[in-house]
């Protein structure tokens, strides 16, 4: 059989969504940021948004998100994205309003913003990807670095006498009444980006239905931080990080 | 219909004025003495007539990021605070104007440094006209001298900021925000449509539609040369502003052997100086900036022949007493007087140090 008797419309069983464009990724080869892009897009189609999405790129690795996803977008000043996004639906309730950010973002500088819009019920998505290190500037420690991890500010190992706790913001989340639903997810594997993916299109839904704010936190790898493959990064991650960070859902109201 | 004349304080009128001019979102953070502004809004409701949005933020920070938002698509949004407040706000004024974005920024200042003062002050004039944030950047700077000023300044801060994609901001101080005075408010707009946004602002990121390619509102570029670029052109603008958008009053200057320069409540209370010196048959004209940045340089240049001395007068150590060196360059002498930490000075005080510094 020929290659072209092969690809054919009627034979496709996958495509590269619309919306991912073809500029070149900065990611390094093994990180959790193209796959989840990649769930985004997909879910914004499969809406049907793409006219009425809008989101807000952090500071951090994925400052850049808004090169990849043809959609429109505002870049944040770090830890600010959910105020922006709170303005962005408030004006604008008809769009589909969500942000993408670290645990840097987050969780350390962005933990007011974080709790707050969560907190006021914001009809807005916080994507959240929890790689547990600064990737961008470099592998320094993070607030969800997990104790004894080493990185570039904790050489040592994180020492919880010196830096404190990992910082489950997931969980505090949780507990906010305008929070309508929280879930841990991840993207290590077919099953676990078949499940990320329901779980985004949930949360864009909630908000779409003003059902208040969803945050969806995909525990990720940062192999080139964490200085493993992408391979020993994935299962570090399944035995050290999915301790700490458990997956499945938080909160679904 | 005859005009509405009303009594009402500037913090007040801020917020009528903002309803009546269509602003689109209103974003703040409860600090005297400028409270007035949200609390006036939130009584107000305009979200059931106009549809404006207002909402109480965790704080400074957020509320000039929530202005951020509402800027970078296209609507009209403000925020207001006083010196402190206006200092947390920093970070985001630079990458307002980094992602040349419009919105109105309202200073009612008090006296500081730190915590200061809940008193009078014009000590932020060097953050406001200067910088304050990180980067080379300008603030479209309205200085107010009355309620009416106050209520005017709303309209004419979001049509130079849509004009220049800039955020200007009005710096009033604590006298100006807490002095209650008669105005007249401006009559009704509307709030500008979607599609009149998407057509007056096309940069605006609404949604991606099919006949445009997706628009990022940012600051950051990587490319230092496209970095410069992108500087260079901000410039040009500034340059543009500096020439067309210059805003002073002169009031008796014709003839006037020295030359007070004023701003905000304290040009209020030199004009009383004024007064009293004239009835001791000394001739002193007032140059009122109602700019601050772009800054009347050349009108008050136009002086230096024709005076003996000027002074800028200010509530505050001596601030724009170097623009207003910077002008004259030398060629007439100009001196300083204020007061400090919330104290206004009275008019006789003010006309002592004329005659004390200059004669």
């Amino acid at each position: 059989m020929d290659v072209n008797e092969i690809i054919k419309p009627e034979n496709l069983v996958y495509g590269k969504p619309r919306l991912m464009n073809d500029n070149a990724m900065h990611y390094c080869p093994g990180c959790s940021h193209g796959v989840v892009h990649k769930l985004v897009a997909e879910v914004i189609e499969d809406m049907g948004m793409e006219e009425n999405a809008i989101g807000i790129a952090p500071v951090g690795c994925a400052v850049f998100a808004y090169n990849y996803i043809d959609i429109d977008w505002l870049e944040a000043a770090h830890g600010r994205a959910p105020a922006i996004a709170t303005a962005v639906k408030r004006l604008n309730p008809s769009k589909m309003v969500f942000t993408y950010q670290g645990d840097g973002d987050l969780a350390a500088i962005g933990t007011a913003e974080t709790i707050h819009a969560c907190n006021r019920g914001e009809n807005i998505v916080i994507i959240f990807i929890n790689n547990g290190i600064y990737g961008m500037t470099g592998g320094q420690m993070a607030p969800t670095t997990l104790e004894g991890m080493v990185t570039s500010t904790c050489p040592y190992g994180r020492n919880v006498e010196l830096n404190g706790y990992p910082l489950k913001i997931s969980d505090l989340v949780a507990q906010l009444d305008g929070a309508c639903y929280v879930t841990r997810q991840s993207v290590h594997t077919p099953a676990a980006v078949r499940k990320a993916k329901k779980a985004l299109r949930q949360a864009f839904e909630n908000s779409m239905n003003h059902k208040g704010a969803s945050l969806v936190e995909i525990v990720s790898t940062c192999n080139s931080g964490w200085k493993m493959t992408p391979d020993q990064a994935n299962k570090w991650m399944e035995q050290h990080m999915f301790e700490k960070y458990p997956l499945g859902d938080l909160k679904n109201e | 219909m005859a005009e509405e004349i009303r009594l009402m304080k500037g913090n007040e009128a801020i917020a009528h004025a903002a309803i009546r001019c269509g602003a689109d979102g209103y974003f703040g953070y409860p600090i005297t003495p400028q409270s007035e502004i949200l609390e006036t809004l939130m009584e107000l409701k305009p979200w059931e007539t106009t549809g404006m949005v207002v909402l109480q933020a965790e704080s400074e920070i957020a509320a000039i990021n929530m202005v951020y938002g509402g800027a970078g698509c296209g609507k009209a949004v403000m925020t207001s605070s006083s010196s402190p407040g206006v200092s947390l706000k920093q970070e985001g004024i630079s990458y307002l104007a980094g992602a040349e974005l419009p919105c109105l920024i309202i200073n009612v200042m008090r006296g500081g440094p730190g915590l200061g003062t809940i008193q009078p002050s014009q000590a932020d004039y060097f953050q406001t006209v200067k910088g304050g944030g990180h980067g080379d950047y300008r603030l479209i700077t309205l200085a107010p001298a009355s309620v009416q000023e106050m209520a005017d300044f709303v309209g004419l801060g979001f049509e130079l900021a849509f004009k220049y994609n800039n955020p200007a901001i009005i710096l009033a101080d604590g006298v100006i925000g807490q002095m209650m005075e008669k105005v007249v408010l401006p009559p009704f707009q509307k709030r500008r449509t979607e599609e009149e946004i998407r057509k007056n602002c096309p940069w605006a990121a609404l949604g991606k539609t099919a006949d445009r390619k997706r628009n990022v509102i940012t600051s950051l570029e990587l490319d230092p040369a496209v970095m410069e670029e992108n500087n260079i052109r901000f410039q040009k603008k500034y340059k543009i502003i500096e020439k067309e958008e210059v805003r002073y009053e002169e009031i008796n200057c014709e003839d006037a052997d020295y030359l007070i320069v004023a701003f905000g409540s304290m040009a209020r209370i030199c004009q009383k100086t004024i007064e009293m010196a004239q009835e001791q048959g000394i001739k002193i004209g007032l140059l009122r900036p109602i700019t601050l940045w772009p800054f009347p340089s050349q009108a008050i240049a136009a002086y230096t022949d024709k005076v003996k001395g000027i002074i800028s007068v200010e509530l505050n150590a001596g601030q724009m007493v170097e623009d207003v060196r910077l002008a004259v360059n030398g060629k007439v002498k100009v001196e300083h007087f204020g007061r400090l930490g919330g104290i206004v000075p009275t008019p006789d005080e003010v006309l002592s140090a004329i005659k004390e510094k200059l004669m």
